[in-house]
């Protein structure tokens, strides 16, 4: 589109962080994460985003860390380039084009300079047979670089990078494909295969599904499809290997690590249960239950304190080598379809969809960040395949957001549907929604449509399959000891049909109801049926209220691919239009509405006002496939556009679901480079500052109680020093010199141990002080020989002491005296 | 990471009346003393001072009561035919009563004979009262006079013919000697003043008026007749202020609650009804074995007597202090308070070193059987004595909650002989129940599916099954005959809504109106 070449179809986050797996850094205090194109650095205690590393033009599909230099990170993508990072400062170092998609890269301490890769084992794209190479990476001082001297190491290994695994100090190496072991020994360049029978006698399958190397021994351990995790030993025979077979996880075996001393193993699967077992003694294990989702990946520090697994559900947890949750990084949930509608939160402005089963998720546009989940279901999550769980079909917020309208469903093989509608109330201590009705089976069959009105009166509309409508209302509590609740007010139907979407107008007096070819006009105040409008053929798939000053029009979208606008003042129609609308929708804080139309297997986008002929904006071809989700999002401020076909993206920003699960939205080029720079500046510290306001909060309780003590006593809050207080309350203009400051400055945040002591010191011997004066030059060494010969002289003959000062003086010569010592030497 | 989620137990909306503060004002009282009279008990007056004796008008007699005395204090038996309102003097030391014979009678509290006889009337005397300057006796006749008497010299003062039909009722005002208030068969009200010689006030009540009441201030009036009870401003020159129609037979007796809050009312119907005096709604309701005729209530509503055509008379006493104790508990004795802060309250020093325990989070018996995937065991503790019968709400979360899990059919299977028959008997129990019915019929399925091949080994099982069989052939012939009544009411409410002009499509609508306050509890059908 040259014409409008300027509002553009973007990312906007929301990228999977659980494809690979992610890896601590040498000091256990990062996390860098393949996400989308580019990597994320996480710190490991806080769970901010530290780093954004973003130069791949596809997927990045793996990690190693360097093995000679500790603070640099390989990372490989399908773009077919190898890049290499310094993620501490987020630096591109270098990239080594190897020209062909590299499904995942290792590397290993014994082989300096070689990448090893997992590249199709043809070269055309297509093909799903891979197979390990070594790349040695050229030496050159450039920073783009051709790499293309492969040496095959393995023919037919899988593209998963679980799959593939460095034994004992890079000696040899394992791979597992569908029901085979290959270890490949780099020494006597010799590989053994090893084979598993199909399928054993109970019907159960053998196939491997991943890989990991003891660290000291020559062990591997595999784990399989059947859940059972294998370790092989003496596997350097052909015939004389053995292994020994253990099972405990009833479904796959996704992840498995071994800690870097060897002496435990961890095992996760689709149970979300992480599994720790002792090498040698795999009858003990230690659990850590209901993670939330199924494990894909389990990785552990190189100090071996922290493990970390990724989830199913794009969540990374950090884990305490005791078994305890450190850390939670999450992510934009994305099942394998939104089942609710995109809303947006009126309070914290969060997008809100369902995200983990029977939950609905917060999250922040702004920050990239899942907020929290909310817990609908309240159930305890069964991991089975199989099982029909409870899932949220439906939400809505009223306006002030202070109410949240949830229905969750579940459809049962045989028997019949189980709904439940719940009414949440937002708390304003806890900041969060609390039950406050239930109301089981609100419709006998789907509820097909659920709005709040937009007015201030708590109304609650919702449309079923079973051919009525219902309005609930918050009703008084009947006696002194209840709380308000919501109960059924009003049950409409029209002539038995069904009804598939509803809609209030602007001002919440009017609600349309579209019962199949029929829209139905109702007032709210009497719950009078005022007109019918019709616009046959067709079911009305979509219905729409124009805002403000387009109020009077209300619009549907019908499944035979008509766009009709209805002026409700002549009830009349005012016009319509052919097109396959998939989506129809209209801006809260203006009167555009938007109009998604499927087009020969691709989507496009219209903006338009119900009251103009001409589309104020439009987009050939935004995504393949047609997209059934999108939301207006209110800006948190203003932009200042100024062409006539930017406005429409001034005051709220549409975002959108593409139909492979990809959150996009429409942006001009100028507002992404704002971005893009200002994300830049803001870097953040990866430290955790101990500020009394952290330890106050106590955000981790796990942390150990010493360690706060004794940070406590290390930081001294410097800001009782005169010398701050000066620096900071004194006029700019009046400060001496900032070179002259500086050094005051930071001798006032020096917290000596000699400090401490001076004090007393100083209100003990102020009367020496003054005859000492002469010999002041000597300072420290003098004076404190003359405390020692003081206290011995004074002691005995001067009974006017009191109690409490003999005792300080006591204390005193206990104190250690070393520095005084180390001064001397000077 | 997030610990177990316990099953949840679904709270049910309770059924039947809501507990308030009324009603356990109204049911803090003591099982009823019935005493058997001679005849129906027409009238009940309590004495306005204490120790506040009733006269209980029955019969040909009048007994007065005690106020915890089972046996009549005292029996006024001098008359010839039925005793009618036998009521006491403002001071309680004299009664005065009518009677058949057309002759009422004056009796001294403390005397046994008559001191006066008024004769006059020509028909038998309903209404006897004193008015307020106690020297002076109304009363009203069914020869439809209402006429005022001099206690002193018993001479007839005066005499209103305005009524056509039998009086029935009647007051004196207690604040003004002068006004004198009737109610007759005529549907009539009428307020007399003695210093002219008509009546001020006519009012219509549309009823014949059974029962009268003035209010403590006299502003309102309060009439019963028919199904009707009626309050009146007087103030206002007899303006209708409420009817209530709460009853569905005569409403025959009226009486005030001793702060004036709460106003009762008896009926043929066999209810006392309570209502609010500010919002005239019923909040409280008394049964009562037969018709009731006559009600009274003694100051600070220490009783409720309640007097009625088969001759009974029913006397609640408030419950005391000491009655609302329960007895010495048979529980084991739980530890004190003091056992459970033991320790709490303990305020950690600075220096300190504090190490936290894991709080272990209580789990009800069948969650931690669950948490375990101990499907049976579950199961076992959910249908354990006290859960089965007191709280069926759990043993159904339970099953629902195994259903989720794609696990009842293991739950339910491999149990034995008196496994099953506790099962068998908690459906029986309950699965007629609506709210339960989608699980337990479920239930039932299952395990005839699983159990269906051992029927004839067990008496006992068989016996079960029989009477399950039995409930359900009797539920499915209730369900039959209640839509036979749907239909027809269907037909009814659709003659009874007027057409509509214009033909618009709302032929919904009168549906929608009849259960707006659906809660979407759909009956099993």
């Amino acid at each position: 589109m040259v014409e409008h070449g300027e509002i553009r179809v973007v990312h906007r986050g929301g990228s999977k962080l659980n494809f690979r797996q992610p890896i601590f850094t040498h000091d256990s205090r990062f996390l860098l994460c393949a996400s989308g194109d580019g990597v994320k650095v996480f710190s490991a205690s806080t769970e901010e985003c530290v780093h954004h590393l973003l130069a791949h033009t596809g997927l990045v599909t793996g990690l190693s860390l360097r093995p000679s230099n500790q603070l640099q990170v390989f990372s490989c993508s399908l773009d077919g380039t190898v890049r290499l990072w310094d993620y501490t400062d987020g630096i591109l170092i270098k990239t080594f084009s190897i020209g062909c998609p590299i499904y995942a890269v290792y590397s290993s301490g014994s082989h300096d300079g070689v990448l090893f890769l997992t590249v199709p084992a043809k070269d055309d794209k297509k093909s799903d047979t891979f197979r390990l190479v070594a790349v040695q990476l050229p030496q050159s001082p450039e920073q783009f670089v051709e790499a293309r001297e492969f040496s095959a190491v393995l023919e037919d290994v899988s593209s998963n990078p679980a799959a593939v695994s460095f034994g004992r100090g890079g000696h040899f190496i394992a791979s597992v494909n569908n029901l085979q072991l290959e270890v490949f020994f780099f020494k006597k360049q010799k590989s053994y295969r090893f084979y598993l029978p199909e399928d054993n006698k109970h019907g159960q399958k053998n196939t491997f599904t991943c890989t990991t190397c003891h660290p000291k021994e020559d062990c591997i351990a595999t784990g399989h499809e059947d859940g059972k995790i294998r370790l092989w030993r003496n596997f350097n025979h052909k015939k004389e290997y053995t292994y020994s077979t253990h099972h405990w996880h009833h479904t796959a075996v996704g992840a498995l690590s071994f800690t870097p001393e060897g002496t435990n193993f961890l095992s996760g699967g689709g149970e979300s249960v992480l599994v720790q077992w002792r090498y040698n003694q795999e009858t003990q294990k230690d659990f850590l239950p209901r993670l939330g989702a199924a494990i894909s990946h389990i990785s552990v520090s190189p100090d071996g304190c922290l493990f970390c697994t990724s989830h199913s559900d794009n969540k990374i947890i950090v884990i305490h080598s005791y078994i305890k949750i450190s850390a939670v990084i999450q992510g934009l949930v994305q099942g394998d379809r939104i089942k609710t509608d995109l809303i947006v939160d009126p309070l914290s402005k969060a997008l809100v969809m369902n995200g983990k089963p029977g939950h609905l998720q917060f999250y922040s546009l702004q920050r990239d960040k899942l907020l929290y989940n909310l817990d609908i279901v309240q159930q305890e999550y069964i991991h089975e395949s199989g099982l029909n769980q409870f899932d949220v079909v439906k939400a809505d917020f009223d306006t002030g957001g202070k109410w949240l309208a949830t229905v969750e469903e579940r459809k049962q093989n045989s028997a019949e549907l189980e709904l439940n509608l719940k009414l949440w109330a937002f708390d304003e201590q806890t900041q969060s929604f609390v039950l406050n009705t239930t109301v089981s089976a609100p419709h006998e069959d789907r509820v097909t449509d659920l709005s709040f009105s937009p007015d201030q009166t708590t109304l609650l509309v919702s449309t079923g399959n079973d051919g009525l409508f219902k309005a609930w209302t918050l009703t008084a509590p009947t006696a002194e000891d209840e709380s308000a609740s919501w109960s059924c007010d009003f049950v409409g139907s029209y002539h038995g049909l069904a009804p598939q979407c509803c809609s209030f107008s602007a001002d919440g007096s009017l609600l349309a109801v579209a019962f199949r070819e029929v829209v139905t006009v109702w007032s709210t105040v009497t719950w009078d049926l005022l007109t019918t409008l019709s616009q046959p053929p067709g079911d009305i798939r979509n219905l729409c209220f124009g805002r403000q000053s387009c109020s009077k029009y209300l619009l549907g979208t019908t499944d035979k691919n008509q766009l009709c606008c209805w002026n409700l003042l002549t009830c009349s129609l005012e016009w319509s239009t052919s097109m396959d609308v998939s989506l129809l929708l209209s801006d809260p804080l203006s009167e555009n509405m938007a109009a998604f139309c499927s087009e020969a297997g691709c989507t496009d986008l219209f903006v338009f006002r119900p009251s103009e002929p001409r589309p104020l904006f439009s987009h050939k071809a935004v995504c393949p496939g047609r997209v059934l989700r999108a939301v207006f999002t209110p800006r948190e401020e203003p932009l200042e556009g100024s062409e006539e076909q930017l406005q429409w993206i001034n005051r709220s920003q549409l975002h959108f679901f593409s139909p492979n699960m990809e959150l996009l939205t429409f942006s001009t080029k100028a507002e992404e480079d704002r971005l893009t720079a200002s994300s830049k500046q803001l870097v953040i510290d990866d430290h955790v500052a101990m500020t009394p306001f952290y330890l106050l909060l106590g955000k981790r309780p796990q942390t150990d109680a010493r360690e706060v003590a004794a940070v406590t006593d290390r930081v001294q809050p410097p800001q009782g020093s005169s010398a701050i207080r000066e620096l900071l309350q004194t006029p700019a203009h009046v400060l001496p010199s900032t070179s002259q400051l500086c050094s005051m400055f930071v001798q006032s945040l020096l917290v000596s141990t000699a400090d401490k002591r001076e004090p007393t010191n100083v209100t003990e011997e102020e009367m020496e002080s003054e005859k000492e004066e002469e010999d002041s030059e000597e300072e420290e060494t003098s004076r404190v020989t003359a405390i020692k010969n003081q206290d011995q002289t004074r002691d005995p003959k001067d009974p006017g002491l009191t109690k409490a000062q003999t005792r300080e003086l006591r204390q005193l010569r206990k104190l250690d005296y070393s520095w005084v010592g180390a001064l001397v030497e000077f | 990471m997030s610990s177990f989620k316990p099953t949840k137990i679904p709270v049910y909306p309770k059924l039947g009346e809501k507990v308030t503060q009324e009603t356990l004002y109204w049911k803090d009282y003591k099982p009823p003393i019935q005493i058997k009279e001679y005849g129906a008990i027409t009238n009940i007056d309590f004495s306005p001072v204490a120790p506040y004796n009733f006269a209980v008008t029955a019969f040909t007699r009048i007994h007065i009561y005690g106020p915890f005395s089972q046996e009549p204090v005292k029996t006024f038996t001098k008359f010839k035919d039925n005793a009618y309102c036998g009521r006491f003097r403002s001071d309680g030391q004299l009664l005065v009563a009518g009677c058949e014979d057309s002759v009422v009678r004056l009796f001294d509290v403390a005397g046994k004979v008559a001191l006066r006889m008024f004769k006059g009337h020509s028909k038998a005397v309903h209404v006897t009262d004193f008015t307020s300057d106690r020297y002076h006796i109304l009363t009203g006749s069914d020869d439809s006079t209402c006429r005022l008497w001099d206690v002193p010299n018993s001479v007839e003062l005066s005499s209103y013919k305005e009524h056509t039909d039998y009086i029935r009722c009647g007051v004196a005002s207690k604040l003004n000697s002068n006004l004198l208030i009737t109610g007759s068969y005529d549907h009539t009200l009428k307020v007399f003043d003695t210093r002219t010689d008509k009546s001020v006030i006519t009012m219509d009540h549309g009823q014949p008026v059974e029962s009268l009441l003035l209010y403590p201030s006299e502003g309102l009036l309060v009439s019963a007749g028919g199904r009707y009870v009626k309050v009146w401003d007087l103030l206002k020159a007899g303006q209708p202020l409420v009817s209530l129609k709460n009853h569905h037979k005569t409403v025959t007796c009226l009486c005030l609650s001793s702060n004036g809050q709460r106003l009762l009312s008896g009926s043929l119907d066999r209810h006392v009804k309570v209502y609010n005096t500010t919002t005239y709604k019923v909040v409280h309701n008394f049964d009562y074995a037969a018709s009731i005729l006559s009600l009274g209530l003694a100051p600070n509503d220490e009783s409720i007597v309640v007097g009625m055509t088969n001759g009974i008379l029913s006397i609640k006493h408030r419950k005391g202090p000491e009655d609302s104790k329960p007895g010495p508990s048979l529980q084991r004795r739980r530890p004190t308070y003091r056992v459970f802060v033991k320790g709490k309250n303990f305020i950690p020093k600075q220096e300190d070193y504090l190490v936290s325990k894991h709080v272990k989070e209580h789990l009800a018996k069948h969650d931690k059987q669950l948490k375990k995937f101990n499907v049976s065991k579950a199961l076992d503790s959910a249908l354990e004595a006290n859960k089965r019968t007191r709280k069926p709400e759990i043993t159904v979360a339970v099953l629902k909650e195994l259903d989720r899990r794609g696990k009842l059919r293991n739950a339910l299977a491999g149990r034995d002989e008196h496994g099953l028959s506790l099962l068998l008997s908690f459906l029986i129990g309950h699965l007629v129940d609506q709210r339960f019915a989608p699980v337990l019929v479920m239930t039932a399925d299952m395990i005839l599916d699983i159990y269906g091949s051992t029927v004839g080994q067990s008496p006992l099982i068989d016996r079960q099954l029989l009477h399950l069989q039995e409930l359900l052939e009797r539920e499915i012939n209730y369900e039959q005959d209640l839509l036979a009544v749907l239909g027809m009411l269907d037909t009814l409410f659709a003659c009874g809504v007027p057409k509509q002009e214009v033909p618009r499509s709302g032929t919904s609508r009168p549906n929608g109106l009849e259960e707006p306050k659906t809660t979407a509890q759909t009956a099993a059908s």
